[in-house]
């Protein structure tokens, strides 16, 4: 093994096992993702059958002499499919439409990507069935709050819970960490210390008594638990805020205090924007984990109109999303995507946020 | 005290007053409220009634409780030092003079950070024992064994082995702390190594390792905490198996039935809050003695330096 700084370039026999490695990491790593997508723009009938496809495909053939989208059903006798006419719909409407035997050389196949599937699973996630989706079915008029809710609502929750965490995770740590940072007063070191020691408290020893306090406050059932306690601070953020803080001179607040500055304006003045880095971090992780949470809303979110994605897409699961793996592999990369965009456009934030929490430790 | 002092403080605790609400509402009510609840019979609907040890002993004679523990133990045992040696072998990999670093690092990088939700479904639909693509691969490989590859998630003995190798992919963030260990590591060490003509095995086990035992021990400890907290992966994948199973019961046949899992419907199902609280409790315990545990054996091999 040679480490960075080693004085001289491996061999290039080497070089070829050090790649061959990384390229088979890359295809263990990164096939998951691509087989997401690829699941997710394939027709209900491509994720049902064996072996699997790994493209997306669309096959034509004659019926009726008309040039049809047809799936093959069967290879009825050596080299002749039965087909059967392709409509947008997964099972409905089966009886009208058109079925043939032709000969295998006839049909035609290419690689066709079905975008339609993503409007139809964000449609579905929200409780609308496939069939009415499809237009198979009329809308049904149902009853209740919950009729209108969908994709939308789902995704502007979940960006409300992270952009108001992220806000109140900056203000209220970059507040506090200044506090134990940059000001001398009695009992400071005392208090860090008993914050950093609740770093230790397993989240589960809080969930039963913290469920009694949001309920106590009439919260449950609302957005205000998953972002509320944010403004109020987090052990981690502050010290690493703290961390940063410190390696600011001295004389920058001494010089702003000589010029009449309130403690308050040195902080917002001064401090604030020389911390851009730390606070980059901490705003990107709260959100990445606002934006992950799973048991929070578990817990505090009871009606549908308030779930987030996550929360709503494993609902869609467990009620119907038995086999539609198209639709839910669709909507799982509409929730991944967001933080794949982010990671793309904050990738130095990430991976120095990643390595200055992990060396803090 | 000097006015001066008193006006210090109460600048002090201006600054910190969000954390000080925060610290009180959010931590310290929360902590002591749980351990009293852990000596009570109390559902949320009713007032909690004090019954002393009842909940610990009742913990003792409970089939769930070790259950729940052996299977949360048998996935951290195996996925922590699993997800310890993928991630150093690929920080070492990532260490060495390669092109293509940056790409490398945000392939092995990206699947942590994606939501645990999106992923668990992702990874249902590749253990999928009929149609997934996982078997579709492993099933020539086994037919020449004359066997066939197993149902993984639908299958007792497999399901823990399947989130074990599902957890694996997500070791791409303690890969990048390990990046920053070892780029952290002095230059002249492997260069006065040459010198003296160490091979890679023994520049690895004398100046790697040792240089970054800190970072490999914030890593253990941290793994050892995440992998007896797991729940999400383990609350979909349950619930998603065979159609409409209750994740809240482990299928297949209670195999993922894990500490977290069994805690939650206990609380949130049963409403035996006292329980739960008694459950978290020793959870708490549990980890402490690991953490402990780890640090002694630590102790000794770590090598802080500057």
């Amino acid at each position: 093994m040679k480490a960075r700084g080693v004085a001289h370039r491996p061999g290039a026999g080497l070089r070829f096992f050090v790649y061959a490695c990384l390229g088979f990491g890359t295809l263990l790593f990164g096939f998951p993702l691509l087989w997401m997508l690829s699941t997710s723009l394939s027709p209900v009938e491509q994720t049902l059958s064996y072996p699997p496809r790994l493209l997306p495909l669309a096959h034509y053939a004659s019926v009726d002499g008309q040039r049809l989208e047809v799936t093959l059903d069967a290879e009825v006798r050596p080299g002749h499919w039965a087909v059967t006419e392709r409509s947008a719909g997964s099972k409905s409407a089966d009886k009208d439409r058109r079925r043939a035997i032709v000969p295998a050389a006839s049909v035609q196949t290419q690689i066709r990507p079905r975008w339609e599937n993503y409007p139809l699973a964000l449609g579905a996630l929200g409780g609308t069935s496939i069939d009415e989706l499809e237009g198979f079915v009329a809308p049904s008029t149902r009853l209740g709050a919950d009729s209108e809710v969908g994709f939308l609502t789902f995704f502007a929750n979940t960006v409300i819970v992270c952009v108001l965490g992220v806000i109140g995770t900056v203000l209220s740590n970059a507040l506090v960490a200044y506090g134990f940072a940059r000001l001398k007063w009695r009992g400071r070191d005392a208090f860090f210390a008993l914050t950093l020691a609740t770093l230790m408290i397993p989240y589960p020893v809080l969930m039963v008594p913290l469920f009694g306090v949001f309920q106590g406050l009439g919260w449950i059932g609302t957005l205000l638990p998953l972002w509320v306690p944010a403004f109020f601070g987090s052990a981690f953020n502050i010290f690493l805020m703290r961390q940063f803080f410190r390696t600011l001179p001295v004389e920058l607040s001494e010089a702003a205090r000589l010029d009449g500055a309130s403690e308050l304006r040195t902080f917002w003045q001064v401090i604030l924007p020389l911390s851009r880095p730390v606070l980059a971090v901490a705003a990107l992780f709260h959100f990445l984990h606002a934006w992950n949470d799973f048991l929070g809303p578990l817990l505090y979110l009871t009606r549908k109109h308030t779930f987030t994605l996550g929360l709503a897409l494993q609902s869609y699961q467990t009620t119907h999303g038995g086999v539609q793996w198209h639709f839910l592999m669709a909507a799982s990369t509409v929730t991944i995507l967001p933080v794949l965009l982010l990671f793309f456009f904050a990738q130095k934030t990430f991976i120095q946020g990643v390595a200055t929490t992990g060396s803090k430790g | 005290m000097k006015t001066r002092d008193f006006w210090d403080l109460g600048k002090g605790l201006a600054f910190t007053a969000p954390w000080i609400i925060g610290f009180s509402v959010f931590l310290a009510y929360p902590v002591l409220a749980s351990l009293f609840y852990s000596f009570c019979d109390y559902s949320i609907l009713q007032r909690p009634v004090f019954i002393g040890l009842g909940n610990y002993q009742k913990l003792i004679f409970d089939d769930v409780f070790w259950l729940s523990l052996t299977n949360t133990l048998y996935y951290a045992l195996f996925s922590v030092p699993l997800g310890v040696v993928t991630s150093l072998s690929l920080a070492l990999l990532l260490n060495l003079p390669i092109r293509g670093r940056a790409f490398f690092r945000a392939v092995f990088y990206l699947p942590s950070i994606g939501p645990v939700v999106a992923s668990s479904m992702l990874w249902l639909w590749i253990f999928n024992g009929q149609f997934g693509v996982l078997n579709w691969v492993l099933r020539p490989v086994c037919e020449w064994f004359g066997t066939s590859p197993p149902a993984w998630l639908g299958d007792p003995a497999w399901a823990k082995p399947a989130l074990i190798l599902m957890s694996l992919w997500g070791v791409g963030n303690s890969m990048v702390i390990y990046l920053a260990g070892l780029q952290d590591v002095p230059k002249e060490l492997y260069d006065s190594a040459a010198i003296d003509g160490a091979n890679a095995w023994q520049r690895f086990w004398n100046i790697t390792l040792p240089s970054i035992s800190p970072v490999l021990y914030f890593n253990l400890l941290m793994g050892i905490i995440g992998a007896l907290q797991v729940f999400t992966q383990v609350f979909v994948i349950a619930g998603g198996v065979g159609g409409n199973a209750n994740p809240l019961e482990g299928s297949p046949s209670r195999s993922t039935l894990f500490y977290s899992i069994y805690l939650f419907s206990t609380a949130f199902y049963d409403l035996r809050m006292g329980y739960a609280s008694a459950l978290a409790w020793a959870l708490f315990v549990i980890v402490a003695a690991l953490t402990w545990l780890a640090t002694k054996l630590a102790a000794s091999r770590i090598h802080y330096s500057v």
